[in-house]
């Protein structure tokens, strides 16, 4: 077995489908996909169109890119436009609109920015680069997380001077907790996010029914994966019995992954931290502690706090209210107008695994 | 991004593995899974093994679903 052609099988899909059609309540159910990379299953297999009309799927926060706050977009290009900087990212923050540039444009200016793929990549950009203070734009939930601790305890096993991390890392669990009480939403379940669910487990998520009686499935990324987490929910309504289930069982047990709890803790204190749309949530954010404080980029490099001008913002971009799911990328009035992945105006368009992005790529 | 491919463990060295998905090789790390073996399939995110995949639970979510009446 390879893990994918098997979740892909057309005859389980249909059958699936048809049991989630006389699964679903007449009422309107609302259910929030938190991970971008749900988002993008939906758009790119054409479940969202298999599905009954009065299930409504909602994008949740679940792209890093797209909840980085604008204030630190603007710091990460401050940090670019010094010359004896280089800048590491993943790619899909290159484009992320600042308030008034975007890393791409500093790239082109000054090219001291780099596209990294993984966080460890960064220490061999410090050896070859030792006149420069080199930073990572840590950005990333629970699963991105230890990759960046195991990246900083190596270079402090290494003793690198010019190695500098730049910490936006966000926690979910806390980000649900506010999106559950937005009264507005009128959630009926959430489909937790598989790979960030490997590291925090199922008991992560317990509060959720026990406090809100609002059901949780974690499920894999596949077509049945999503549709048997789907039907799972479904089935949790019409019972009227919310609890956490677990679809991605080939990946996911009840305690999550305790060596990289263990390596999270040791870099990070958990501190409250600003979420573009959501605004700041408590306990919802990962700073480097102390005790590696030399490689923090915060704590080594000052920003000139650029007055939030809110008249250099784009103030028609809807991008909050899509990551509070309030409404869909199609309500925004640039949405596939001035709004476009080869133009983005907000940061839902830019990532693959933006809201925006998956609508306009696959509707 | 969450690539939900599962690759498999080719070698293993130290703190490092080769994996193999199809035609794409890569090395990972896999500090975080002390347990690995070759032959087994791991979750890759951003260069590192995150989880092992559990081949009995998988045909279980298989089974499960073809049960669903």
């Amino acid at each position: 077995m390879k893990y994918v052609d098997e979740f892909r099988n057309k005859k389980l899909i249909e059958k699936l489908v048809k049991k989630i059609k006389t699964a679903t309540p007449t009422d309107k159910i609302n259910i929030m996909e938190v991970c971008g990379t749900h988002t993008q299953s939906f758009f790119r297999f054409g479940l969202d169109k298999l599905l009954p009309a009065n299930l409504k799927l909602i994008a949740g926060p679940g792209c890093p890119v797209c909840v980085s706050p604008q204030e630190y977009i603007d710091q990460a290009i401050q940090l670019a436009q010094d010359e004896g900087n280089l800048i590491l990212t993943f790619g899909d923050m290159l484009r992320i609109p600042g308030t008034k540039s975007t890393l791409e444009k500093e790239r082109a200016k000054k090219g001291n920015v780099r596209i990294i793929y993984s966080a460890l990549d960064s220490l061999s950009f410090a050896y070859r680069n030792p006149g420069k203070n080199v930073i990572f734009l840590a950005v990333g939930f629970e699963t991105t997380a230890p990759t960046i601790a195991l990246s900083i305890i190596q270079a402090r096993k290494e003793n690198l001077k010019n190695l500098f991390f730049f910490s936006s890392l966000k926690l979910i669990p806390p980000a649900m907790d506010y999106l559950v009480q937005d009264k507005r939403l009128k959630l009926s379940g959430f489909l937790c996010p598989g790979h960030v669910s490997c590291i925090i487990g199922t008991k992560s998520y317990a509060f959720i029914p026990r406090r809100y009686k609002i059901g949780c499935c974690i499920a894999g990324f596949e077509p049945l994966d999503v549709l048997e987490g789907i039907y799972f929910l479904m089935q949790q309504i019409v019972n009227h019995k919310p609890c956490v289930q677990n679809q991605y069982m080939r990946a996911v047990n009840a305690q999550g992954n305790l060596k990289a709890h263990k390596i999270i803790s040791r870099v990070f204190k958990i501190t409250d931290a600003s979420w573009r749309g959501l605004g700041r949530i408590p306990k919802s954010g990962l700073k480097i502690k102390n005790e590696f404080q030399r490689f923090d980029a915060e704590k080594n490099f000052s920003f000139c706090h650029e007055p939030r001008a809110t008249s250099h913002e784009p103030r028609k971009c809807r991008c909050g209210d899509i990551l509070k799911g309030l409404i869909s990328p199609a309500d925004c009035p640039l949405f596939s107008k001035i709004c476009r992945p080869d133009h983005p105006i907000g940061p839902c368009m830019v990532s693959h695994e933006g809201a925006c992005n998956a609508h306009y790529r696959y509707r | 991004m969450c690539l939900g491919i599962p690759m498999k463990i080719k070698s293993i060295n130290g703190k490092l593995a080769q994996v193999e998905a199809e035609q794409l090789l890569r090395t990972i790390n896999i500090q975080m899974l002390p347990k690995i073996k070759i032959g087994d399939y791991v979750i890759v995110h951003a260069g590192f093994a995150i989880e092992k995949v559990d081949p009995k639970r998988a045909e279980e979510t298989l089974r499960l679903v073809d049960e669903i009446r």
